[in-house]
């Protein structure tokens, strides 16, 4: 400040300030320079952060409440224990439900990569006239309610009774949860294919391979990464269906999601602290897939986007 | 490859691999999801004591005030909480394009309801927003409220719900429609003077503008069919009566005629908004945004 | 692989619905010959190695190789090698893997395999990659390994799909330089594809100039370079300069032509039916902007001009003039730095004044063949 106001004796002491003294316009006050409030990052922030805190506090609260002994009005339970947990296995086969879950997610995913597959393929490398009536089709399921398409489906199962057909009531349960996962696993699987250059399969070929080959040893080595990546992303996402094995499991297939349901419902049966238990075993379930899957997936794949057409 | 004729006349080629390899998936989608939809057509012909044909499934619906009331109400349900979440995604995910940090921690903690699933949201909702909840009881203890806000079992909790479940999704989806905007178009615009709100509704929204309606597609779709967050944390049996809820309960009286129409009707219903917000969509983008998007 | 004696593509012709992609083509090539498809994007030299190659089929005609048809064939039954544009290397495997795949599938014994593969990396100097994956070489290593990878199979033809477009202008003449002695050294038929004329000069025991999925011309490197025989080859060999005339006199050894600003020059025709040209007829005259001289010793033709902008290429500068009357423009080369506005005189030798009828003749991008087209047939393997 001393320089502004005293140019002479700075223009003899330093040539430099001297120069900076002509180029700056005469101020006789000087300002400080407003630094722009970022509003949109406080409010995004804000925003953001005002869902994850509330979610936070929502399965915190679950969580809590299952080992809470005797929490009733306070801001925490006023002692913990565990004796939700064993009164909820005493009700519930959590083993069987466990099994049940993991079974049906696998099953459904491994058969819906198999069918999704070669599908995916086909979308991904030709061009054909009815190839965008056809990606229309496999994405309709979709784009409807569950229990539209759900309570036909049902109706259909319970009619030709598959499951004494096929030996296990869980075949009820994992053929209908095919009909959203196969559309999911082809739209992840779409790009995936795509991204793999179609003149390594030419290459392949001028080399001496027949399609099998190439097929083997070049194209399938380079898809397992989306392979893999939708096979996880559909384990995490049967765990979590609810409607369609709600509308045609029975007492032996039931998974997690359905069996908290029945207990949630019958909320005035049951004591909240137990549903409570059921939901911590599923969620601890879902969680434990879902950091699996992290560790194979970028986030933001969980979102699939379908490409407006 | 058979060998084909070097001189063949316009026939036209088949593509068979094509067809061998889409057989699987086609075959399940044919079989598990439009057989199922004929034979539920079929069937909601059909009496509950199976005579038929006949149509007093679709007539006893249209003509009980109360069930077609059930139309009106999944309209009420769905469509406040889809406008809603789509007005706050669309800002909110035009911030987060500019680049933030702590993404991906964001996009983490943001999926995990969608991976939890209803059952679970709704449980935690029951917890939590409780009358002697922590949301509750947060606001009872900053005076911001005399007493706890009853948002359980009513519409107020479905909404709620849906938005927890669906804010997530759409938000992430939107981020990725403005992403693909080309970020030149905004530098033009402030170039030419405008500010960060101007250059928003000039240039920015109405370029993502079709991939908001896909957005709001996607999410209507799963609002229209809500059934297990109205079940547990909104009114089934009174104000939120909505289709899926209806047809269920027909469904698990064993009358399943009645429980196919029903989910025939609510399937064509939400396929005429999909297909009139798609048309709109169509008509949108045919009249302008060429070059403005990379690669839509 | 069978040594090729002669290789013959009979009226092969390529269709992607409606439009035609290669029409008629007729090409002989013999055996250890290098030949060029030379031509801008779009004229269907890719359509015609993809259709050589297996990877397209033909529409009509016929690929004889030594005496037996093998149209029929399919791709990875007809032994030739390939090298694509983007080099095509599998990115999962090891350079060696990426080497041995061909040998793998034909079942050599092991160390056999190892052998060839040792010996194909030392001919492209990269035995010390081995180990590398792709992605961790550099462009030129990943051409010479996608070179590596068909040349172990000791293949009869090779063929080249425009190898050397991806790499800086350096790295090209290295690499140039590095085909043409794999050529020599090992006697491969080759057929290779560029967009390049010096590349196909440089390369080439025959170039073949298409147009349209047309042969425009045929023949050695020199004959195409001093004799084009059309407006499109002249245009696309770097004869920039066209000017209108008008016929004055027609004999056997050369043309009399007049300039719309009056000067006379006498030049020669390489067109077919030159001959019979009349006074009065116009025709356009072409010649190379580093073929003008300012000297006028053989008494060469005299053309003067004002010049307008200059640009330094290095070895000469290159002028852009004024002619006056009738706002001809032509580039012309000085040794020396010339000012803009000075009047300049400049000449070109007689024999290098080519007379050609006109025509519409851009070499750039036609309308007919979008390579994209092409692309995606190969993606869908009609």
């Amino acid at each position: 400040m001393a320089q502004q106001t005293d140019p002479v004796r700075s223009s003899a002491g330093e040539p430099g300030t001297a120069i900076q003294q002509d180029l700056q316009p005469a101020k006789t006050s000087s300002r400080p320079v407003r630094k722009r409030i970022p509003w949109g990052r406080i409010i995004f922030y804000l925003a953001i952060g005002f869902f994850v805190l509330n979610l936070i506090g929502m399965v915190g609260s679950v969580i809590l409440d299952s080992f809470g002994h005797q929490w009733f009005t306070s801001v925490f339970p006023a002692s913990y224990s565990t004796e939700w947990y064993t009164y909820l296995s005493g009700d519930q086969d959590i083993g069987q439900l466990i099994f049940n879950t993991l079974f049906v997610a696998i099953a459904t995913t491994l058969l819906s990569l198999l069918l999704g597959f070669p599908a995916s393929y086909v979308l991904a490398r030709r061009q054909f006239r009815f190839k965008g009536a056809l990606t229309a089709l496999y994405m309709v399921p979709m784009l409807l309610p569950t229990l539209a398409y759900g309570i036909p489906l049902a109706t259909l199962l319970a009619q030709i009774d598959l499951g004494t057909l096929l030996g296990s009531s869980l075949a009820n349960v994992i053929v209908i949860n095919v009909v959203p996962i196969l559309p999911f696993v082809i739209l992840i699987l779409t790009p995936f294919i795509e991204q793999v250059d179609v003149t390594l399969e030419s290459a392949s070929r001028m080399l001496g391979a027949n399609r099998f080959q190439t097929f083997w040893r070049i194209v399938l080595p380079l898809v397992i990464p989306g392979i893999l990546t939708a096979g996880v992303l559909a384990i995490v996402r049967t765990i979590a269906m609810f409607e369609l094995t709600f509308l045609v499991a029975d007492a032996s297939s039931s998974t997690l999601v359905v069996a908290l349901f029945g207990e949630a419902f019958g909320a005035g049966i049951r004591p909240n602290q137990a549903i409570d238990a059921l939901a911590v075993i599923y969620t601890a379930t879902t969680m434990i897939l879902m950091i699996i899957a992290l560790t194979f997936v970028k986030p933001t794949q969980f979102v699939v986007r379908l490409r407006g057409r | 490859m058979a060998a084909l004729p070097s001189t063949s006349a316009r026939r036209p080629r088949i593509a068979w691999s094509a067809l061998l390899l889409s057989l699987p998936a086609l075959l399940v989608v044919l079989v598990l999801f439009i057989y199922p939809f004929i034979f539920g057509f079929n069937l909601s012909l059909q009496d509950v004591d199976g005579s038929g044909p006949t149509l007093v499934n679709y007539s006893s619906f249209f003509s009980d005030p109360a069930q077609i009331d059930t139309i009106r109400i999944t309209f009420t349900v769905a469509l406040p909480v889809t406008i809603f979440t789509l007005a706050i995604c669309t800002p909110l995910a035009y911030f987060m394009r500019q680049g933030v940090k702590f993404e991906r921690l964001i996009t983490i903690l943001l999926i995990l309801p969608m991976t939890l699933g209803t059952v679970m949201v709704a449980q935690a909702m029951e917890r939590y927003f409780g009358p002697v909840g922590w949301f509750n009881q947060l606001l009872l203890w900053l005076h911001l409220l005399s007493s706890p806000i009853n948002m359980l079992h009513n519409w107020l909790g479905v909404e709620i719900g849906l938005f927890i479940l669906g804010f997530p999704f759409v938000f992430l989806l939107l981020v990725g429609y403005m992403s693909s905007i080309n970020p030149d178009m905004e530098k033009a615009s402030r170039m030419l003077g405008a500010n960060i709100w101007q250059t928003f509704w000039r240039v920015v929204f109405p370029l993502s503008l079709p991939g908001i309606m896909v957005a709001f597609c996607l999410n209507f779709v799963a609002n229209f069919g809500v059934f297990a967050t109205d079940q547990l944390v909104g009114d089934p049996a009174g104000a939120t009566h909505v289709l899926s809820v209806a047809a269920y309960d027909a469904f698990s009286n064993n009358n399943w005629p009645q429980a196919t129409a029903i989910s025939l009707i609510m399937g064509v219903l939400e396929l005429l908004v999909v297909v009139l917000i798609l048309w709109l969509r169509g008509w949108i983008v045919r009249g302008s945004v060429i070059g403005g998007v990379k690669g839509a | 692989m069978e040594a090729i004696q002669k290789l013959q593509m009979k009226g092969v012709t390529r269709r992607f619905g409606a439009a035609t992609a290669l029409d008629h083509f007729d090409l002989e090539i013999a055996g250890g010959s290098f030949v060029s498809l030379l031509g801008p994007s779009g004229c269907g030299k890719t359509t015609a190695l993809n259709c050589l190659a297996g990877l397209l089929e033909l529409s009509e005609g016929e690929i004889i190789l030594n005496g037996r048809a093998i149209q029929h064939l399919p791709a990875e039954k007809r032994g030739f090698g390939m090298v694509f544009q983007n080099y095509a290397l599998f990115p999962h495997l090891t350079a060696f893997r990426n080497v041995v795949y061909g040998l793998e599938l034909r079942r050599v014994n092991r160390e056999e395999r190892a052998r060839r593969v040792k010996k194909a990396l030392e001919i492209v100097h990269l035995e010390a990659f081995e180990k590398r994956y792709p992605a961790q070489l550099s462009g030129g290593q990943q051409q010479r390994l996608a070179l590596a990878r068909t040349i172990v199979l000791e293949p009869g033809l090779l063929l080249l799909d425009e190898p050397l477009s991806n790499l800086d202008a350096n790295l090209r003449n290295e690499m140039r330089i590095e085909i043409k002695r794999i050529h020599d050294e090992l006697g491969l038929t080759t057929l290779y594809v560029t967009h390049d004329q010096s590349e196909a000069l440089s390369l080439s025991d025959l170039v073949v100039v298409m147009r349209l999925g047309h042969i425009e011309q045929l023949g050695t490197p020199q004959e195409i370079y001093t004799r084009p025989r059309s407006l499109y080859v002249a245009n696309f060999m770097g004869y920039a300069n066209q000017l209108p005339v008008t016929v004055v006199e027609n004999s056997n050894q050369e043309c009399v032509v007049r300039t719309a600003a009056g000067d006379e020059l006498r030049g020669v025709s390489t067109v077919e039916g030159s001959r019979a040209w009349q006074p009065g007829q116009q025709v356009l005259a072409s010649f190379r902007p580093d073929e003008t001289r300012s000297d006028f010793k053989d008494s060469g033709n005299r053309l003067r001009g004002k010049v307008r902008l200059v640009e330094y290429l290095g070895k000469a500068y290159e002028a852009l003039v004024d002619l006056g009357k009738g706002g001809q423009q032509l580039l012309v080369h000085s040794p020396v730095a010339l000012d803009s506005g000075a009047e300049i005189e400049f000449g070109i030798a007689r024999a290098r004044l080519l007379l050609f009828p006109p025509e519409n003749a851009t070499p750039a991008s036609s309308a007919a063949m979008a390579p994209r087209a092409e692309e995606s047939a190969i993606e869908g393997r009609r």
